[in-house]
């Protein structure tokens, strides 16, 4: 463990390298304060230049981009109300009121400091539970894999929308379906490609990630670009005041960041509850343990009603990479489009990746310390200057976004049917997104339809066709009634809701 | 029932789906494979019915967050433009070349979306397309494929 923790730091500190984080953290920064564009957009206008890397580089750019995405969403949500991700929409709680009372850049401070101490906490948890999950996970057989993967989507679909289950299974549905698109891995035998020779390789992960994010993302802002809610939220922004922490506010900040770190990483793990959960838990928690003369300034400009869902949420950053690191399976969508771009460099993430490839394992983990210094480094003095960028007209932005997807698609394939089915798909996702339908189901099932099937495959033929392989072992078992619960649990919910 | 857009959606969703499940049972397998336990529409079929039973269930199923669309406040116009001009950005990106054609491409975005600061728009769109495409092709050597280019000799 020494020795490939020696050769990710190594691999990590390179020029290159912190260059690329540096970048990163910059680029995610600006994509994230953007409302609307998150860090699934963010990385998806990045996967094309990270195919001009190694894996360990590509990964790391798209991980520095990642957070830097995650902080700008919060850059957003204190000042103008508007969280860039979603994982940012409890900071605006207490972020907004302080913005309001003209503590604009004491907020940012706060959320820099606190994102810089949830990120910089979760990457030594992950440090220390990465190869032990890792070790666990090599007693995983095919029916365990196929288990955690419908795990793993039934938790995305329940998780990532609000009240609209149904919706996100429909969505996991036609991701896998896209992903059966093409020849079958073991018989070589075409599928659903009506004799056009385009769709003989499938339809490309990159396609599908730039259709549904970036380019429908586009579109969608452009759609509702006179809506009168969105236009409310482009106020100006006033000053930003002192960046200075008093002893009383970092006393405050001392007490919340620990808890909130811990349980941002362990909802971080799960696979699809991520950052937005981890949030709205932290706050929650934050609110209760605190005294009742704090409580009441909750939702009105409280330091630790700020400081608790910024570090839960960078802490679950991190989290998600566990899952993705030493299983393979993606802890949420933005981890689901990093996975998609592994496997793209010719790289399965899993149980053995820490072995076989030491130095991409530990090469990003150990970048996530260098990525948490970059962005304070990066984002504290350029507060108020990173601030202005929120101001970048739509005329110019919504081009930019929709070249940049268009490219992407134009370098890897040199084909136009390509880029009439991205701009297809597009639309169609644009449409489905008036309407609540969540995309980042439809990812991660896109992503998961090729192992899933595999592993489906080899159960099936394994147990002579017989599905007992399903309660056969401990774990699977174990697996599958986690997965009941999750749907059980969201049942309920939705009852008592009414 | 309540029959509202996204009960139109699961509709269209329902009979993708049923398509879908008719396309995976046409699927041909191998002789020695079509009693195996597992082959090539195997899959597919379990996705087909699937999504019968996920689009049939929001279908039957009452709708309580009825989603409702603001139509008159959607841009449909200028987003519809915006995808014509990309449509005939991918038909002309082989034949005409990267350079040109990304260039008029964010030119006439930027001025469809009601810009008109012309020199911005220029500088946004030639010089910024010649250096994204200098760093493409020239620094991480990713091949963009440029027939006009070639034409004038500003490209091997």
């Amino acid at each position: 463990m020494i020795e490939g923790i020696l050769i990710g730091l190594a691999t990590a500190l390179s020029f290159k390298n912190i260059f690329m984080v540096m970048i990163g953290c910059f680029f995610g920064t600006i994509i994230g304060m953007l409302p609307g564009l998150g860090p699934m957009t963010a990385i998806a206008l990045m996967i094309p230049i990270t195919y001009g890397f190694d894996p360990a580089t590509g990964l790391i750019l798209m991980a520095g981009v990642y957070y830097g995405a995650v902080f700008g969403g919060s850059t957003s949500s204190i000042l103008l109300n508007a969280p860039g991700v979603p994982g940012t929409v409890a900071t605006s709680f207490d972020g907004y009121p302080m913005a309001q009372q003209g503590k604009a850049g004491k907020a940012l401070a706060i959320a820099a400091w606190s994102s810089f101490a949830g990120g910089t906490l979760s990457a030594i948890y992950l440090l220390f539970m990465a190869p032990s999950l890792s070790k666990v996970s090599l007693s995983f057989r095919s029916p365990d894999y196929f288990a955690l993967m419908i795990l793993g989507l039934t938790a995305i679909a329940a998780f990532s929308s609000k009240g609209q289950f149904l919706k996100a299974m429909m969505m996991v549905v036609l991701g896998l379906m896209l992903a059966s698109v093409g020849q079958d891995s073991l018989s070589d035998i075409t599928r659903f490609t009506f004799d056009n020779m385009n769709l003989t390789d499938g339809i490309s992960f990159v396609l599908v990630v730039m259709s549904t994010f970036a380019m429908s993302e586009a579109l969608t802002i452009i759609l509702k670009r006179n809506d009168p809610t969105a236009a409310a939220k482009q106020v100006s922004l006033t000053e930003l005041g002192s960046i200075r922490i008093n002893k009383e506010e970092r006393g405050k900040m001392y007490r919340t960041i620990p808890r909130s770190s811990v349980i941002g990483f362990l909802i971080g793990v799960l696979p699809g509850a991520g950052a937005t959960i981890a949030s709205f838990l932290a706050y929650g928690m934050e609110r209760n343990l605190v005294k009742d003369e704090e409580k009441e300034k909750f939702g009105k400009g409280s330091v630790n009603g700020l400081s608790a869902p910024e570090t839960a949420n960078n802490a679950a950053c991190s989290g998600s990479f566990v899952p993705m690191l030493t299983l393979g399976i993606p802890g949420s969508g933005t981890t689901a489009v990093m996975l998609g771009a592994l496997l793209g460099f010719g790289i399965q993430p899993g149980p053995r990746l820490y072995m076989t490839n030491p130095e991409i394992f530990w090469s990003v983990i150990m970048s996530m310390y260098i990525g948490m210094v970059i962005l304070l480094i990066l984002n504290l003095p350029l507060i108020p200057y990173i601030a202005r960028i929120l101001a970048v007209p739509k005329n110019y932005l919504i081009p930019l976004i929709l070249f940049f997807s268009i490219t992407g698609i134009y370098v890897m394939s040199f084909n136009n049917f390509d880029i009439y089915l991205m701009i297809g798909i597009a639309v169609v996702a644009t449409f489905l997104r008036l309407y609540d339908f969540p995309m980042p189901p439809l990812i991660l099932a896109f992503v998961l339809g090729g192992l899933m099937e595999e592993n489906l495959r080899r159960s099936l033929l394994l147990s002579n066709g017989s599905w007992e392989f399903l309660w056969d072992r401990t774990l699977t078992i174990c697996i599958l009634v986690t997965t009941i619960l999750i749907v059980l649990w969201h049942i309920y919910k939705t009852l008592t809701k009414k | 029932m309540n029959i509202n857009t996204t009960k139109i959606i699961s509709l269209l969703f329902f009979i993708f789906s049923a398509f879908y499940l008719y396309t995976a049972y046409q699927i041909q397998v191998f002789a020695f494979d079509e009693n195996a336990p597992f082959n090539a529409r195997t899959f597919p079929i379990y996705l087909g019915y699937s999504g019968l039973f996920f689009s049939g269930l929001k279908l039957i199923l009452p709708d309580p967050d009825t989603i409702k669309v603001e139509h008159r406040t959607l841009e449909y116009k200028k987003t519809a433009l915006l995808i014509v001009i990309a449509v005939i950005y991918g038909a002309t990106i082989l034949k005409v070349g990267y350079f040109l054609t990304t260039s008029l491409f964010l030119f006439a975005s930027y001025y469809f979306l009601g810009e008109r600061r012309w020199i911005l728009m220029f500088l946004l769109s030639f010089p910024f397309v010649a250096a994204f495409m200098y760093l493409l092709h020239g620094v991480l050597e990713i091949y963009l494929r440029d027939p006009f280019l070639k034409s004038i000799g500003v490209m091997g």
